[in-house]
């Protein structure tokens, strides 16, 4: 077992590895470097540089130096300090702004998973037992439509119903009162009243893949001899149902946890901005679009260590929990 | 009187050869049973004819503005007028621009006095189709009038003709797309089944890597990096490549897969020993063997690719204009209010859904047909 989860923890620092140097070059690649838009932050201001100025800035920085130095450099102060970078857009360090906002990510993400698992269970459970019933092609039609719209039509489409039903705006996570109140029971209610929303836009597509392939397994495992031997043994069919063929099935789907998680991360940004949520969505989109690349690198650096670390942490429980999964 | 007629004797019959139906006829025969991968193969072949003959089709051009009907509302086709009198031709109301007395906004207003009747084959404005031919005969138009069946957006532009438009950008980026993913799948999958071993490893490692990786992120960050002073065409191109870089996994898994369980079939030893190169063993044998789980693979991967690219665009951050695709048109559906106002403006995003239904359902048909041999 040990010797497992050494093994898995390295390969995660490898992957973390790759993932920093993708990073880092994602960093690089706009043409001009942080020299360039120092001097034009400069030169809106009013300040203009000589080209010694420039030269010296570059020197300071080490921008003159060989990539691969940058890189190490660039690696140092993550690890050593927890230093990101410094972001244009706010005049601030990286880390600091994102800080703010990544808890509200974390808490969308993982209710978005458990909404996910919650409903899609049970819905992917009785759709198989009742095979071919009004409610299974109900709910596999919902499922057709859940996994053919994209995330930020569903917000839309959520914000523009709100609009004309409520005539209120139906994005953001807290009620106007609470924005910058400290945190009390009153906001956490206020929170979970408005978290719904994105986690069902978020949720959505995620949702109607499970109920597919939990179906899709237990009408497999349904169809076993052991079933048949357990029924003409005299179990109940609800005992039965949920001693034996409910508990094979479920293994694929929990251990695709991880890729789960991934989705859901990869999906978070478009709903948070689309939703004006205050959460780390706007923050990368904005960055994005104005090419704050120290900021955007940062954050597609944080999205991808959230996921490897989540599907790592998944995949130890997963052995925890069921002793024939093997770490490979 | 003459008997040899009677007497020539019967020609042999030829010894009947079996019925033979080939792999790709058991797959058509298995397919056609999934009626809605049927309605799905009909939809995607609909959404590339109007695609590709767009200009006839559209009665306006892309960029063709109309200043008498702006953020106008879709207009309905009638054939009954309000009097309840029947028209054997259809026709629309005409319409006046007026102003809210309220808002003071340009409110365009239903004037059931007039009639615009519809006609086929109009002359309207000149295109020219695909380099070929110029012409300015359009499918359908308003006499001495104009129709606009989803609306026009905030320039005066027919949303009915830009959706057609843009079906063309849309598919195109996902059809090429899939077709470098293809490559790239073939290929990369093909050297890790093939010499197996550490590149295999090496190659299976790089795989689940990308896999392990939110897409959506990397696709936006490497996307917001191109350069802005790139033209329309260049970020087209660019922002295929980036669609298809991350989307070959699949396609290389099942390629690897395929030819390491084919390797060791008897047909191929077979071959082998009956002194056929290697080359004819891949392309005669292995090749038509997982060909059809290749195709399934393609079907599904073109949805992912189809509404990338529309999350990009609707973002700002993919194609931009002139260049336009459904996303790039709904980039002017990003704000509530202007929802709101012109809710007609979500039109594209039902052709995304729709194509991409389309696709599921074809590829689901698919997935079933791939292997006829199955129970």
């Amino acid at each position: 077992m040990l010797k497992l989860l050494l093994y898995r923890l390295a390969y995660m620092a490898l992957t973390l590895l790759l993932v920093s140097v993708v990073t880092f070059v994602i960093i690089q690649l706009p043409p001009g470097d942080y020299a360039d838009s120092y001097v034009a932050k400069k030169a809106q201001a009013g300040v203009s540089m000589t080209r010694q100025d420039v030269e010296d800035l570059r020197h300071t920085l080490g921008l003159d130096r060989p990539l691969h130095e940058q890189y190490l450099r660039w690696m140092s102060r993550i690890v050593l300090h927890g230093d990101l970078g410094w972001s244009w857009e706010w005049r601030r360090p990286v880390s600091e702004v994102i800080g703010e906002r990544l808890p509200l990510t974390l808490v969308l993400a993982f209710s978005t998973l458990i909404f996910m698992y919650a409903v899609a269970l049970p819905i992917g459970i009785y759709s198989a037992v009742r095979q071919y019933s009004l409610s299974d092609h109900l709910f596999s039609g919902l499922g057709y439509i859940g996994l053919a719209i994209p995330n930020f039509l569903l917000a839309i489409i959520f914000m523009y119903l709100g609009q004309q039903w409520f005539g209120q705006s139906v994005g953001g996570l807290f009620s106007p009162r609470f924005i910058d109140a400290p945190w009390s029971w009153a906001k956490l209610w206020d929170l979970l009243g408005h978290l719904w929303i994105p986690v069902v836009v978020l949720g959505t597509s995620g949702t109607a893949y499970l109920v597919r392939s939990m179906r899709a397994a237990l009408l497999d495992e349904l169809e076993k001899m052991y079933v048949v031997a357990a029924r003409a043994g005299g179990l109940s069919p609800l005992r039965l149902l949920f001693k034996y063929p409910v508990r094979m099935a479920l293994n694929p789907i929990i251990s695709t946890l991880g890729w789960r998680l991934t989705y859901v991360i990869s999906g978070a940004p478009i709903v948070g901005y689309v939703m004006a949520l205050p959460d780390t969505g706007p923050l990368f989109l904005n960055s994005l679009m104005n090419q704050d690349m120290q900021m955007a690198g940062a954050m597609v650096f944080i999205f991808c260590a959230l996921t490897i670390i989540g599907t790592f942490v998944s995949d130890l429980l997963l052995a925890l929990l069921d002793p024939r999964i093997k770490l490979t | 009187m003459t008997i040899t007629t009677a007497l020539q004797p019967r020609r042999p019959a030829r010894p009947r050869r079996p019925d033979v139906a080939t792999q790709w006829q058991l797959i058509w025969r298995r397919f056609r049973r999934h009626r809605l991968a049927l309605v799905g193969v009909a939809i995607i072949g609909l959404l590339v004819f109007t695609s590709v003959f767009a200009e006839v089709l559209a009665p306006y051009g892309p960029l063709q503005r109309n200043p008498r009907y702006i953020n106008g509302p879709p207009m309905l086709v009638h054939m009954i007028d309000a009097d309840g009198a029947f028209h054997a031709r259809p026709f629309v109301y005409a319409r006046t621009m007026g102003r809210d007395a309220v808002t003071l906004r340009a409110t365009p207003t239903v004037d059931e006095a007039n009639r615009w009747s519809l006609r086929f084959f109009v002359r309207g404005t000149e295109y020219s189709f695909w380099g070929l031919f110029r012409s300015d005969i359009h499918l359908f138009g308003a006499e001495g009038g104009f129709v606009h069946l989803f609306g026009t957006d905030d320039l005066g532009r027919d949303v009915f003709s830009r959706n057609l438009f843009a079906a063309r950008i849309s598919l195109s980026v996902g059809f090429i797309g899939v077709a470098v993913a293809f490559v790239l799948g073939t290929v990369i999958g093909g050297i890790a089944g093939y010499f197996g071993g550490l590149i295999d490893n090496l190659i299976m490692r790089l795989i689940e890597f990308i896999r392990s990786i939110p897409t959506l992120p990397l696709w936006l960050a490497l996307s917001a990096a191109l350069p802005r002073d790139w033209n329309a065409l260049q970020v087209y191109v660019a922002i295929t490549l980036i669609l298809a870089l991350v989307g070959w996994t699949w396609l290389a898994r099942t390629v690897r897969s395929k030819l390491l369980a084919l390797r060791e079939e008897e047909f191929v030893m077979a071959a082998r020993l009956a002194g056929c190169s290697d080359a004819r063993i891949i392309g005669r044998h292995l090749l038509p063997a997982f060909m059809s789980y290749l195709i399934v693979d393609l079907t599904i991967s073109f949805p992912e690719i189809l509404l990338a690219e529309t999350s990009l665009s609707f973002l700002g951050l993919g194609l931009r204009e002139p260049v336009e695709s459904w996303g790039v048109m709904l980039y002017a559906a990003q704000n509530v209010r202007a929802i709101a106002h012109s809710p007609w403006l979500l039109i594209p995003g039902l052709f995304v859904i729709l194509a991409v239904l389309a696709f599921n359902f074809a590829g689901d048909g698919l997935r079933d047909a791939a292997d006829p041999y199955a129970k």
